[in-house]
């Protein structure tokens, strides 16, 4: 595609099935019924010149450019705000229009500076395209009067910068800010000829108002008054590319607009059936660490982790790897080996990974990052419903009317979907939190939870119990739904099993901490309300009960109907831009692709019929596992692509004794990471916007990642995609892997898994994208699971199952020494372990990790905002700064995990979910008390990490 | 009683009702003489707008006054009909009897279009002003 903008109707779609016929211009038009004039008119492939339009925003009618006339209807009404109707005739081509445009471009024109050709927006400006739609020719009052020229630029903003100067004050950005992102963070200041965009108060800059950096306000000006800088400093763009967003599980499409092989500016795709047009911080903006002067692109190798890296070329580092690993399989056995899949690469390089890991090392040994967030709920909702999913798509919250948010902090984490919720929110939805910590969405600007159930860390299933025994007990529950869908054995059991009055909320709060009557109107609220849905984050299964409480949410979806409809569902929301997808892909050591086990004989029949080769039965080890293995010396090599488990991984001091046991670790990523300091063989990878693929998002939906530049990591045009490097690899052990392209390897994942049957890239180019599953049955995907019944059973007809799920309290309890609850968490501008994110301007809202702390607990310990403090678990200790906050109970602390300077993970424990083994990161004792200086793992660790990190200078050429 | 509880008298006594947000900035103004920054978003915070939306609404009203100023008002009507009466002829003098001392602003009308030039000092409203009954209102200010 070249570099046109995408098509712009106005005002937006009604989706109304009605149409009506009216007159334009003398030509017969037929609308959706409801939509505006003007958008009628675009429509009809006719543009009425507009300023303050833009059809992603309501209709506004300030510009007084589109005004149109229409038979039987006084004066010039704006076609933006003036409704179709049967039969109406309207003229958008008038003398007397003509006229009164042109009046009111020269207005506009007189207090706009006339610098076009040196400005960033020639070319690509829709002030300048309306001067010329309506033919201005002069400007009769001149530029001597009264004008906003010369104003300072707000360059506050590390990538957007406004120039008053150039702003037709539309309103467009702060319409955006309103209704698109719902942060409201702009106003017009002042009245009349005074008015001006605000960000926030009077003294106020973009940084530091309560703008969270969306963009939304930059892509809806519509001139250079807010521009991207990166187009300030390169120039217009000369092509656009549609990619998927490589942050988090939402998965935006983007169009990447290119100059060449330079990346200029991502923009949110409006198609994009994810993110509808909207895009968060991350997506936007944060896409600079791709050309970082930390990205490594070369291979290296070294024969030991004290020594410096040496930089070869490919064939060296792949026959040095290759060879390690074969003598080592030959020595150890091929259960020695094993592997860990990248959420954050594509389904096909993450299938190619676990069939290098089966196929080529000839094990199980295969595991994924899901294994420390969201195992528990591919687990728990194939128990309960069948399929290992989340139930609808993102548009189905448009039509909730109770959303319980649970363990999740949608505008932090998954800040794009959290506008559309709130976008929900302020239409009257009503909205329940159960989160240990006041999250944003319990109160801002416009929004407001009916009810927060603050519980304590690691409570969630005696809080969910509790619900689930005000449903059964007060009689809420939906029981056709039940017996026509559910196995009512199991339903039985499980509703005398809450009914308990040991389960009551009365009989809970004492560990819970939640008052009973809020969780009673909870309950009630959730059951009653209409369209109910569940979204929840790893605040739900990152606990030694995350299965459970996975599985005990199920059984509150079923119990009350709210299953298989639009609006309705449970949701898991998802951290990594692929993590359903590693997970689809056979990643887990027992499951092949499709969720299907390892034991199965007919399904391994499959798979060794088309690998040519005999897999193991016997599923493999878990990522802790294959640490426990390393330091028993059984385990003895690992090929990581694309994750940093020294610093995401529960208990850091277990993880890096088990690396330093391995006697060959491959290291495939962007950069020298924190994992990287044990490794033998670096890889450098590819990013998103250097390789072909498929990522799919949290509700499913498989979408493509188009390559938009050459892989860094070679000559121009040798580069190598990570599906190469894996290929190159497995060629490198001998087993003749010859795939020229993703899209083949898309096609043997579709010749295995039933789920994928009907994915095709070529499906996906004409589709745009798919949600699984696609196959006979559902040629077209599946936006809504569960519609017609449940999937669970080998013939995917068996019926919802209830579990009884048991409270069970932690093992990790407070007491005198460690008298403080951690939990953890992320913020909106950096992205997990900060790999990515730490190497761009996003650290302006956040460079280090801050632990939040109540300020009855912070009193007693003599703490103020901003000290340094020790935070010490039976694990570990490491410091931090403190701030001092009510956001979190007194008896619970919070801290995010994205710099490796504060390592949080060396204070969470090695408790993990009893069904999956996905660590306990949200919950762990610990105390805090003041401290003057780093901790001493802190200081040998910055020692240790820059030793590791030596790259042995070139030898001088001949 | 501090600013801070005063502040929370107001934003208390008014929330709740519809539409609180202009009772409660009159109210402020009337109190501190002017509704500054912290008091945006304080109010801000009470009502669960942004900051933005108040100092939208604070900045669009002339009535409001965002930094506090002691000198007494005189508001001069200087729309269509007190300029049709003549009010346009007091202002060189008006000016000069206001001098730093009284803040003379002017207003677009104060209802009283038939008994004009009109000036108003508070609540109260003065009509029929000439340049000697203009001159004594404001040293009177």
């Amino acid at each position: 595609m070249g570099y046109e903008r995408q098509p712009d109707f106005g005002t937006p779609a009604t989706g109304s099935p009605d149409t009506v016929t009216l007159r334009i211009d003398g030509r017969d038009v037929t609308v959706p019924a409801g939509v505006s004039v003007m958008r009628a008119a675009a429509l009809a492939g006719s543009a009425i010149p507009r300023l303050c339009a833009t059809d992603n925003l309501s209709a506004f009618g300030s510009c007084r450019l589109c005004l149109v006339e229409v038979e039987g209807m006084k004066g010039t009404p704006a076609s933006c705000t003036t409704p179709v109707a049967e039969g109406m005739v309207v003229r958008t081509r008038t003398q007397r229009l003509e006229k009164l445009r042109r009046g009111v471009m020269e207005l506009y024109i007189s207090d706009h500076p006339l610098d076009c050709l040196t400005c960033s927006a020639n070319g690509d400006c829709e002030l300048q395209d309306q001067a010329a739609a309506v033919g201005l020719r002069d400007v009769r009052y001149g530029h001597a009067g009264e004008n906003h020229l010369g104003l300072s630029v707000d360059r506050s903003n590390p990538y957007f910068a406004f120039d008053p100067a150039k702003c037709v004050v539309c309103s467009r950005c702060v319409r955006a800010c309103d209704e698109v992102q719902g942060t409201f963070a702009l106003t017009i200041a002042g009245r009349g000829f005074a008015s001006t965009v605000s960000a926030g108060q009077a003294g106020d800059d973009f940084l530091g108002s309560e703008c969270v950096s969306c963009g939304a306000c930059v892509q809806a000006c519509p001139t250079a008054a807010l521009q991207e800088k990166t187009v300030e400093d390169i120039g217009k763009p000369e092509r656009a590319v549609v990619t998927t967003c490589a942050y988090c599980g939402v998965g935006c499409t983007f169009r990447a607009e290119m100059r060449g092989q330079q990346l200029v500016r991502m923009v949110p795709w409006k198609d994009g059936k994810a993110n509808r047009g909207h895009s968060c911080v991350k997506g936007r903006f944060a896409w600079g660490y791709a050309n970082h002067r930390d990205r490594i692109t070369s291979p290296m190798i070294r024969e030991a982790v004290d020594r410096p890296w040496r930089e070869v070329s490919w064939d060296e580092a792949l026959s040095f790897a290759a060879g390690r690993l074969k003598a080592i399989k030959a020595r150890y056995g091929a259960r020695a080996l094993g592997g860990i899949t990248s959420s954050r690469c594509t389904n096909e390089e993450t299938f190619l990974v676990q069939k290098l890991v089966r196929a080529g090392f000839g094990t199980n040994n295969v595991d994924t990052c899901a294994r420390v967030c969201h195992s528990p709920t591919g687990y728990g909702l194939k128990t309960t419903f069948g399929a290992s999913a989340g139930t609808q798509d993102f548009d189905s919250v448009m039509q909730a009317d109770v959303i319980i948010v649970m363990g999740a902090n949608p505008t932090d984490a998954h800040p794009v979907f959290a506008s559309r919720m709130k976008r929900r929110l302020r239409q009257g939805a009503r909205l329940i939190v159960i989160d240990p910590r006041r999250i944003d969405l319990v109160r801002s600007p416009h929004i407001e939870a009916a009810h927060h159930l603050a519980l304590q860390p690691g409570t969630n299933v005696a809080v969910l119990t509790a619900m689930a025994h005000v449903v059964v007990t007060e009689g809420l529950t939906d029981e056709d739904f039940i017996r026509e869908r559910c196995e009512w054995d199991a339903y039985q059991d499980w509703a005398g099993f809450v009914s308990d009055a040991r389960h009551s909320p009365e009989a809970l709060a004492a560990v819970t901490r939640v008052p009973a009557e809020t969780v009673r109107a909870a309950a009630r609220l959730y059951a009653t309300g209409g369209n109910s849905a569940i979204y929840y984050g790893l605040g739900v299964t990152e606990h030694s009960q995350g299965s459970s409480t996975v599985m005990a949410i199920a059984n509150l979806a079923m119990a009350t109907g709210n299953i298989g409809r639009a609006g309705v569902g449970v949701n898991p929301l998802r951290g990594q831009n692929n993590v359903q997808g590693s997970c689809d892909m056979g990643s887990f050591p027992h499951e092949l692709s499709g969720y299907r086990h390892i034991s199965d004989a007919s399904v391994r029949a499959l798979f060794e019929q088309d690998w040519g080769v005999a897999l193991d039965p016997e599923p493999g080890l878990r990522i802790p596992n294959m640490l426990d293995a390393a330091i028993d010396g059984s385990f003895r090599a690992i090929y990581i692509q694309g994750e940093d488990i020294l610093q995401s991984d529960p208990d850091t001091a277990h993880v890096a004794a088990g690396l330093a046991a391995m006697d060959c670790v491959i290291v495939h990523d962007l950069f020298l990471n924190e994992t990287a300091a044990y490794a033998h063989v670096f890889l450098p990878g590819s990013t998103f916007l250097e390789k072909d693929g498929t990522f799919t998002n949290a509700e499913r939906r498989i979408q493509l990642v188009r390559k938009v530049m050459e892989p860094a990591n070679g000559p121009d045009g040798q580069g190598l995609a990570d599906w190469q490097v894996t290929q190159a690899l497995a060629n490198a052990m001998g087993l003749g892997w010859n795939y020229t392209h993703p899209c083949e390897i898309m096609d043997e994942i579709a010749r295995l898994t039933p789920a994928f049957a009907g994915v095709s890239h070529a499906r996906l180019e004409e589709a745009g994208s798919l949600q699984w599953p696609v196959n006979d049955a559902c040629p077209a995907g599946l936006p809504i699971m569960h519609a017609e019944g449940f999937v669970r059973g080998p013939d995917g007809k068996g019926k919802g199952r209830f579990v009884v799920t048991d409270y069970v309290p932690t093992d990790e309890k407070t007491g005198p020494r460690y008298p403080l609850l951690l939990t953890t968490g992320r913020i909106l501008s950096q992205y997990n372990v900060g790999t990515q994110t730490r190497r761009t301007a996003n650290v302006v809202w956040h460079d280090e990790d801050l632990l939040e702390i109540h300020p009855s607990d912070a009193e007693n310990r003599g703490i103020r905002t901003g000290d340094r403090v020790r935070l010490a678990s039976r694990k570990g200790e490491t410091t931090l700064r403190a701030e001092i906050t009510d956001r979190v109970a007194p008896g619970v602390v919070y801290t995010t995990f994205h710099h490796p300077g504060t390592q949080a993970n060396v204070v969470t424990t090695e408790f993990s979910d009893w069904a999956t083994n996905c660590p306990e990161y949200k919950v762990t004792a610990v105390q805090v008390t003041l401290s003057n200086g780093p901790t001493q793992w802190q200081e040998d660790y910055a020692g240790r990490a820059a030793g590791a990190r030596r790259i042995a200078a070139a030898e001088p050429g001949e | 009683m501090s600013r801070a509880q005063r502040l929370a008298g107001i934003i208390a006594a008014h929330n709740g009702r519809e539409g609180p947000l202009l009772p409660i900035l009159h109210a402020v103004q009337a109190a501190f003489g002017c509704i500054d920054r912290e008091a945006e978003a304080e109010i801000a915070r009470a009502l669960n707008l942004s900051r933005a939306e108040v100092h939208g609404v604070v900045s669009f009203y002339h009535d409001f006054r965002q930094s506090a100023d002691p000198r007494p008002e005189v508001q001069l009507c200087r729309a269509e009909a007190c300029q049709a009466r003549g009010a346009e002829a007091l202002v060189p003098a008006a000016e000069a009897a206001a001098g730093e001392r009284v803040r003379l602003t002017v207003v677009h009308c104060l209802g009283l279009c038939s008994v004009g030039p009109n000036a108003r000092v508070g609540d109260d409203l003065f009509a029929r002003l000439d340049e000697v009954g203009l001159v004594r209102l404001i040293g009177a200010a």
